[in-house]
């Protein structure tokens, strides 16, 4: 017997294909056409401006892959945000330095995603209506915390965290930095450890999983406590860039959130997806967006096409396959 | 307690009944039928959009884009009442209908014809049909003033003490309970939902029962639209923002399974009434409308926390002695 | 009654799908009031000609007639209209609804709305029909398999199919229950019905059907009357070659006991499950499905939690909660359902192989990739995987494959005791004999092997000695050569409790 070969053979159609390769060729699209449209667009200053805006919900789109790729979601991720901000806030207003703050908020962060993990691991409820429920609660104890008001004092210690470039030269943003380096770490730890394969296996197969002796509920268990600590770690970006913190803060995040995870190759049925996608699909609707707003597109024009994009993103290739099929 | 679980509709209602009567010793005011009317006055779109949300549910899923049909619908009734003639409100109910079944139509094409996961169509949908609104209307809202006396009056008129919206509502639970109940494609919800591979073995099309239910929901919240613009007598692009989480939430306090072929028409009409008593019951209460949303999430955590204890899986039964028992 | 015309005949149907074609011109008949058994190994075409009768594929080539007239069958629903009604693998039917609508969904009575009264009426005078002991407003969730399969008969009478399919109805029933189901076919032929009945159980074959039609890679292999045929016949066409149906069983010496379970039991399922288990041995345990062997094996291998009872391993005593215990003590567990508990099927080859002894192959903080594929390769090459590489999805692979590459994740964890569940269950005869081969490889290797099986030949050819259970406990053990089939099948089927007591 000539034996079986490790791998198919390379075949240049398929590398193309992938979608993280469609993924590079939009956002090079979305940088050509956006300095043909405006001269702005290129300006490094500008762009380190735009990161601003989509380092937050994209450091939460990180955890959320992994939760979609294992079969589970989190709605409440916008909720754990803004109730995080507030956990800063109210530090801030009782006096407290800025690590202080970012430890109440980070804090407040797990905290609530432990007890989304528990409820959905221990009592078995499926993600989307927990987290349904949580999304209320966090969102409604904001409420009842601040009312109308808002919490507006923070040391400039804990907003330069916000508004502050890293280094001069290039501009980098404290949180675009922050979000590049969990990036990295999320893509080794899918792709490379014994973790990243059994989340994997979880996804495809959540009954083989544990069977095949994989903690099935303690990893999503703990998938669910950071998306509470990273979604508390965006919440405090955000209070930091804004430098005030109202309940309604972070309002509808978990929408774009998963959007971004959804375009980024992520299969919503578990078991298929790649970092690098999740992140390429960051760059593509978050330089899309700042190229249309240089334009002057309201944002809810920009709304309804990221709308439009999700659902032709998922429904091309299904209509390409049904259509090479038909011939 | 054991036959309170199984017999979820009957323990709702009686937790329903108990808790008006907790308010109404503290408030009496808030058991008086006029105050009880006006519950039912405020609850008749969560009434009839958890009925249809019901209907998307049975067959294993989702529709998020209520709320967005419900305000892009109401918004272009508005914008037809704002210039067009000044027509009888029937037809504008009609008209919204036929408005909210083509943008559930849309979705249902693509989640029946083309698989793609109702999630990811339903989000993608709500972000399309709130933005739709600015498009459409300029970015500016439709007042009162501008919508014709016609136009507001049919959703604003009373009939027994209660206001048409809560007809219609009672019209379109029974209805659908019928439709649900005691028709072949009813059933067939429940057999898409529940097995759907023996769903297609029996002849039943899910791609048919799927365009069905999308359709029907979009019919139902494009209803709505009309009658939230005309009652509150304002259309612009935030109106019922966030509202399709409240309607999922009814739902599931209600019993209907996000899991697909369980659950039924009046469950889904309690659970919204479980949280239309709870929210009006806060301000009589003297209690901050902030505290509406918290207890919201708590009761359906409470909610979805007892149904997961009354369906815990059993062994099965094996030894003679367990099977005696 | 015609008997001299079929009531369905296939005329050179083919099917091909991309790169295979899995019918290549299939002819054959169905006559009214006949049992025509469909054999073959498994991949031999019988489960496409079942989807082509029922409408859910269509053939390339060729058709069918439909009593004598030349018929396409659409969809499910023209399989109907046609009198073709199917009796599925798994029982297929919904949990929520009552018995009556199960009976009738798809085709209520009544015309815009259902008339319920009609509805439950015909489903009660279908019961009774069959003798069945529920009623039509019953909800399907509580009743047993066989009572579901009662269900699905009276939902291919009231189509009154003039065409029967089985698809291995018995997979799932007791030896009482099957008797029950073969009552309802001699019925079902003596109105006149044409049957397809698909089973791998010769047993079975032999006593219920008149025709036969055997499909061998998707071709015809040949067709017959059972009355003429013998049970070597059926296998050599099956297989195209003759299979030797003896078990070598290897002699091997025992070593020292590597496990004892004690007392062993939960609420519901099984009690007082006691045993010892010595290097190099194979145990079988024998029973009837349902006695409660796979939930015993599964307790033991840390899956659910037992309410008493005590575990040793070499003589330590181990407690174990959950999988990864058991694999921490050198347990693996093969389980019955491949698809569902075994192998990640959108996973490859490689990805299910590794999966169970990961932390092996990792370096550093990262997993090897030429680790993971060198053991890959071997593990696959030794169990004689065939794929076209070692990436290939499982859920591409033949069932046999499938049972190989979860066969191989478990040596991957280089276990010191292997628990396999139903082994052979599903696959071909071809397959079979491999993994037959593979177990006593296992066991001369030092392995210590639980085999819980189902099959009385696989039980007495392979076992060192036997534990017979019934009804969740062990009624009768037996040490090979002292043994007989009549002595087994009898503590099996609850007669030896009797005399035992």
């Amino acid at each position: 017997m000539s034996g079986i070969p490790d791998r198919p053979p390379f075949r240049l159609a398929g590398l193309l294909l992938t979608w993280e390769v469609i993924l590079a060729a939009l956002l090079v699209a979305v940088f050509v056409l956006n300095s043909l449209a405006t001269p702005y667009f290129l300006d490094t200053y500008n762009l380190a401006d735009a990161t601003w805006n989509f380092s937050e919900k994209a450091i939460i789109a990180l955890p959320m892959a992994l939760l979609i790729l294992t079969r589970e979601i989190d709605l409440s991720v916008g909720a754990m945000a803004a109730l995080s901000a507030m956990a800063a806030g109210l530090a801030a207003a009782a006096g407290m330095p800025a690590p202080v703050l970012v430890a109440a908020g980070l804090g407040t962060g797990l905290v609530c995603g432990m007890v989304n993990g528990l409820l959905v691991t221990r009592v078995g409820v499926p993600s989307i209506v927990v987290t349904i429920g949580t999304m209320s609660l966090f969102r409604g104890v904001a409420l009842v915390t601040l009312g109308d008001g808002a919490l507006t004092s923070f040391p400039p210690g804990f907003t330069a965290l916000g508004q502050s470039y890293l280094i001069a030269w290039p501009p980098l943003p404290l949180s675009f930095v922050i979000f590049l380096g969990l990036a990295a770490i999320f893509t080794l730890v899918l792709h490379r450890t014994a973790t990243g394969r059994r989340l994997t296996a979880i996804g495809a197969n959540p009954t083989a999983a544990l069977f095949s002796g994989i903690e099935v509920a303690r990893m999503r268990f703990w998938l669910f406590a950071i998306t509470g600590l990273l979604s508390g770690l965006a919440g405090v970006l955000l209070a930091a860039r804004f430098g005030v913190v109202r309940p309604n803060a972070a309002l509808g995040w978990e929408l774009d959130v998963i959007t971004t995870v959804i375009f980024g190759g992520v299969a919503i049925a578990g078991g298929a997806g790649s970092i690098p996608g999740v992140v390429l699909s960051v760059f593509v609707l978050g330089f899309a967006t700042f190229g249309l707003s240089l334009l002057n597109v309201p944002g809810i024009v920009i709304t309804v096409l990221l709308g439009l994009l999700l659902i032709v993103s998922i429904a091309a290739p299904i209509l390409i396959r049904q259509m090479v099929r038909a011939r | 307690m054991s036959w309170l679980l199984r017999h979820r509709e009957a323990a709702l209602a009686i937790l329903i009944a108990l808790m008006i009567a907790g308010v109404a010793a503290y408030a009496p005011a808030f058991a008086t039928p006029g105050s009880l009317l006006g519950v039912l006055d405020d609850t008749a779109f969560l009434f009839m959009l958890a009925v249809g949300q019901t209907m998307v549910l049975l067959t294993r899923g989702i529709d998020l884009s209520v709320a967005a049909n419900l305000a892009l619908t109401g918004m272009l009734v508005a914008l037809v009442g704002q210039y067009g003639p000044d027509l009888p409100g029937p037809v504008y109910l009609v008209l919204a209908g036929i408005i909210g079944a083509c943008l559930g139509l849309v979705m249902g094409g693509l989640i029946g014809g083309l698989g793609i996961p109702p999630i990811v169509v339903s989000l993608g949908a709500l972000a399309i049909y709130r933005g739709m609104i600015v498009v459409i209307g300029g970015g500016d809202q439709v007042n009162a003033s501008e919508m014709g006396i016609s136009f507001q009056s049919f959703a604003q008129a009373k009939l027994v003490g209660l206001s048409s919206p809560v007809w219609i509502a009672v019209l379109v639970a029974l209805a659908a309970h019928v439709f649900l109940t005691r028709t072949q494609t009813g059933r067939a919800l429940y057999a898409v939902g529940g097995n759907p591979v023996a769903a297609r073995y029996c002849g039943v099309s899910r791609e048919r029962v799927e365009v069905l239910v999308y359709t029907l929901s979009g019919a139902i919240a494009g209803a709505c639209g009309y009658l939230w613009v005309a009652r509150y007598g304002v259309a612009y692009s935030e109106i019922a923002s966030g509202y399709e989480l409240t309607v999922i939430a009814a739902c599931v306090i209600g019993g209907v399974s996000i899991g697909g072929g369980v659950g039924s028409v009046p469950g889904a009409v309690l659970g919204a009434l479980f949280l239309g008593v709870v929210v009006n019951a806060l301000p009589t209460m003297q209690v901050s409308p902030f505290w509406q949303m918290g207890i919201a999430g708590a009761v359906i955590l409470l909610a979805v926390v007892l149904n997961a204890r009354a369906e815990a899986r059993h062994g099965k039964l094996i030894l003679p002695e367990a099977r005696a028992q | 009654m015609d008997t001299a015309s079929p009531a369905l005949t296939v005329h050179g149907v083919t099917k091909r799908f991309p790169g295979v074609t899995a019918l290549d011109a299939v002819s054959f008949g169905l006559w009214p009031g006949t049992v025509t058994a469909l054999v073959g190994e498994n991949g031999a075409g019988k489960s496409t000609i079942v989807k082509i009768l029922t409408g859910i594929y269509q053939p390339d080539d060729g058709h069918l007639t439909i009593g004598g007239a030349r018929t396409a069958i659409a969809s499910p629903r023209d399989a109907w209209r046609h009198g073709i009604a199917a009796i599925h693998q798994e029982t297929v039917m919904f949990d929520e609804l009552s018995v009556a609508e199960n009976v009738f969904m798809g085709h209520m009575p009544g015309g815009r709305l259902i008339d319920r009264n009609a509805m439950m009426d015909r489903t009660a005078a279908l019961l009774d029909r069959i003798d069945a002991d529920f009623t039509a407003r019953t909800r399907l969730k509580s009743l047993s398999v066989a009572q579901r399969h009662m269900v699905e008969v009276a939902r291919a009478l009231s189509h009154d199919a003039r065409v029967v399919i089985m698809d291995e109805p018995t997979a799932a029933l007791s030896r009482h229950e099957i008797g029950e189901l073969f009552t309802l076919v001699e019925r079902l032929r003596a109105e006149g019905r044409a049957i397809l009945f698909i089973s791998h159980k010769f047993d079975e074959i032999f006593r219920i059907s008149d025709r036969w039609v055997c499909l061998r890679d998707g071709k015809m292999a040949g067709e017959g009357m059972t009355a003429d045929v013998t049970e070597a016949d059926l296998v050599r066409l099956m297989v195209g070659r003759p299979v030797d149906q003896v078990f070598p069983k290897r002699r091997i010496a025992l070593g020292g006991t590597v496990l004892s379970v004690e007392g062993l039991s939960n609420a519901t399922e099984f009690a007082d499950i006691t045993f010892d288990l010595r290097q190099g041995e194979i145990l079988g345990f024998y029973g009837l499905v349902g006695a409660g062997r796979s939930e015993a094996m599964q307790c033991l291998f840390g899956l659910s939690m037992p309410t008493r009872g005590t575990v040793r391993r070499s003589g330590r005593p181990v407690t174990i909660r959950r999988p990864a215990d058991a694999i921490a003590a050198g347990l693996a567990y093969v389980p019955e359902d491949r698809q569902h508990q075994g192998a990640a099927l959108s996973l490859g080859i490689r990805e299910n192989v590794t999966l169970a002894a990961l932390a092996s192959f990792v370096r550093g903080l990262f997993l090897s990739t030429p680790r993971e594929r060198e053991a890959t390769r071997m593990l696959g090459e030794r169990l004689d995987v065939r794929a076209a590489t070692w990436e290939t999805a499982v859920g591409t692979l033949s069932g046999g494959n499938q049972q190989k590459v979860v066969i191989a994740k478990w040596l991957a964890t280089r276990p010191g005791i292997i628990i396999l569940d139903e082994p052979t269950k599903g696959i071909d005869v071809g397959s079979k004999s491999a993994v037959h081969d593979f177990i006593g490889e296992l066991a001369e290797e030092g392995l210590a092997v639980i085999l819980v099986t189902s099959e009385l030949p696989e039980a007495m050819g392979l076992s060192d000695r036997l534990m017979v259970m019934h009804e969740g406990r062990i009624v009768a053990r037996f040490e090979r050569g002292d043994w007989s089939a009549e002595a087994i099948v009898a503590a099996a089927t609850g007669a030896a409790t009797v005399t035992a007591a």
